[in-house]
């Protein structure tokens, strides 16, 4: 299988906005979050379809999220996670004494992980820090 | 019978719109309909009506359980952690109202916490870099009245603050901009073609990361100096092109957002859009103004510079405010395993911080205060689920050009439910005894 490095950026989207306000428990904050955006020409790169559950690794973490095809593009060799639980996974925290993580331009690695599923945002959190 | 009550205001970003129209039930307890909100804000007055709401206070149970107790036994707890604690963080405040904060930031001084708001991954950088030079800004009223140059730089309101083009940046027809859209050029520096982007007259497409470059090469432009052929990704003669444009409008003003916040060089990207927007002054009138997320992030910075001397990050465990982003700042402090004790309130660090601090959370006592169930919720200890702030109680809130503006209650809570405001003076009131100040 390919793997395919890129920057990753987070941020808002506005069905972020509304899956937030209707309840981070439920299935549809991970429809609008645990999604990594690409470029057409990444994905085909990728050697994958649309919709396909992939694992984004950084040197903070490794989180699965499902690639789609980016409705704000082109951005070729950008990835973009919509701000959450599961960008955060692999995000650089690092504040450099300023205060404020570096949540922008995080180098990560992306390959297919058809057969391992996307976790629900408190259900990631909780694994992540190992409590129940 | 239902009735619709005017001019509410919106608890959602920090376009605080205050124009919608909400249909209540006759007896005032249920929300039928929103109008005039956008998509989001619509959802949360919706969703303060669910059946399946949290409406009291759950301890978490080592099996991983919850288990209900009284809000009386929620300030006990939260009152005896801040008490025993060192270094508590009281970390969030920006989705609820300025009475909510001032009570906060008694409790905060009695217990000797480290305070700290949503800013912390938002707009800190900008709070560094104005401190640094100065901040050139004006009101959105302004805006909408007189400004014909709209820059967004690393925003995208069309999806983080929908309604913001529409009721004070791009399309309204206002005093001196009475042809709405027709009267404004629009640029957007973004790496994305986002949905602000694709409306724009200029679209500048930054390698991203690199925007203190284009920032730099847009003053080089204003003075007509020398420029290498590609800035940033941008070919010189469209930065020119660009930069032309803000010089021949009457007013313009420079939205900024996360894409200069969060990326590498963080507050020295404000500093040199702060420089840019001193310098075009030279040749027009124009403003500069942070895109606040929250509702009321700029409220909790106002309420703490009025109370502390310091917006954000303001540290207090010596019994006097200290202020020192990257020591005193919550991401630093979560990282490096420093505060011993976390209490949340109106917001989600759980969801919104990295992981690794998100980790630290998980392994201290700590306290979530908030309507909804969210990953910061949990991973804490204990889950106090209050009123929601502009829905069922209203309170003082500001705009992103710090403007206050007061917020209106719209149906009652659930029966039995308290507000951010009871909820925190019960716990400054019993930590007073703890303390022996009572």
């Amino acid at each position: 299988m390919a793997t395919i490095n890129l920057n990753l950026i987070s941020g808002r989207t506005i069905q972020q906005g509304v899956a937030i306000e209707s309840g981070k428990e439920k299935p549809s904050y991970r429809t609008a979050c645990g999604i990594i955006e690409l470029d057409p020409s990444d994905l085909k790169k990728l050697g994958a379809w649309k919709n396909t559950n992939v694992r984004v690794t950084s040197d903070y973490g490794s989180v699965v999220v499902k690639a789609i095809e980016t409705t704000q593009g082109p951005h070729p060799g950008l990835g973009f996670i919509p701000m959450g639980p599961w960008a955060n996974a692999i995000v650089n925290p690092n504040t450099y004494s300023t205060g404020m993580p570096t949540f922008k331009g995080t180098p990560v690695k992306v390959e297919v992980a058809i057969k391992e599923p996307i976790l629900l945002g408190i259900e990631l959190v909780q694994k992540l820090c190992e409590v129940k | 019978m239902t009735k619709t009550m005017t001019d509410v205001v919106c608890p959602f970003c920090g376009t605080l719109c205050d124009d919608l129209e909400v249909v209540v039930s006759d007896d005032g307890k249920q929300l039928k309909e929103v109008y005039n909100a956008c998509v989001i804000g619509t959802e949360k007055f919706l969703h303060s009506q669910t059946k399946d709401r949290i409406t009291r206070p759950r301890l978490k149970q080592p099996d991983g359980s919850w288990k209900e107790v009284s809000y009386d036994e929620a300030v006990e707890y939260t009152a005896q952690m801040l008490a025993n604690a060192k270094k508590p963080l009281m970390y969030g405040w920006s989705s609820t109202n300025c009475e909510a904060q001032s009570v906060g930031h008694e409790i905060a001084e009695m217990a000797g916490a480290c305070v700290d708001n949503t800013a912390a991954v938002c707009h800190g950088p900008t709070v560094i870099a104005l401190q640094d030079i100065g901040l050139p800004s004006c009101t959105l009223g302004e805006i909408k009245n007189r400004a014909d140059r709209i820059l967004f730089w690393g925003c995208n309101p069309a999806h983080a603050h929908p309604r913001h083009m529409s009721r004070y940046s791009i399309y309204p027809r206002g005093f001196f901009t009475g042809k709405g859209q027709k009267s404004r050029k629009m640029i957007v520096v973004d790496p994305r073609v986002t949905d602000t982007a694709k409306l724009a007259d200029v679209h500048l497409q930054v390698e991203q990361g690199r925007d203190y470059e284009l920032l730099n090469a847009f003053r080089v432009a204003l003075n007509n100096e020398w420029l290498p052929d590609v800035v940033a990704g941008i070919p010189a003669a469209k930065i020119r092109e660009a930069a032309d444009l803000c010089k021949n409008g009457r007013f313009g003003i420079i939205f900024f957002g996360m894409g200069v916040t969060q990326t590498l060089s963080k507050n020295h990207n404000i500093d040199e859009a702060i420089a840019l927007t001193k310098h075009l002054n030279e040749f027009t009138k124009f403003s500069i103004m942070p895109m606040r997320g929250h509702y009321n992030v700029t409220g909790s910075g106002e309420v703490l510079g009025w109370q502390f001397g310091f917006p954000y990050s303001v540290d207090l465990t010596r019994g006097f405010a200290r202020y020192n982003p990257g020591d005193t700042s919550s991401i630093d402090l979560l990282a490096r395993g420093e505060v011993d004790a976390m209490f949340t309130i109106a917001s989600d660090p759980g969801a919104h911080f990295p992981i690794s601090c998100v980790k630290h959370i998980a392994k201290i006592p700590s306290v979530c205060i908030d309507p909804h169930q969210t990953p910061t919720s949990g991973v804490s200890k204990l889950h106090v689920p209050v009123a929601f702030v502009g829905v069922e109680v209203g309170g003082n809130a500001y705009r992103m050009d710090n403007v206050p503006i007061d917020m209106r209650k719209v149906v009652d809570p659930p029966a039995g439910m308290l507000t951010d405001e009871e909820f925190l003076t019960k716990v400054r009131d019993r930590l007073k005894q703890l303390k022996g100040k009572a």
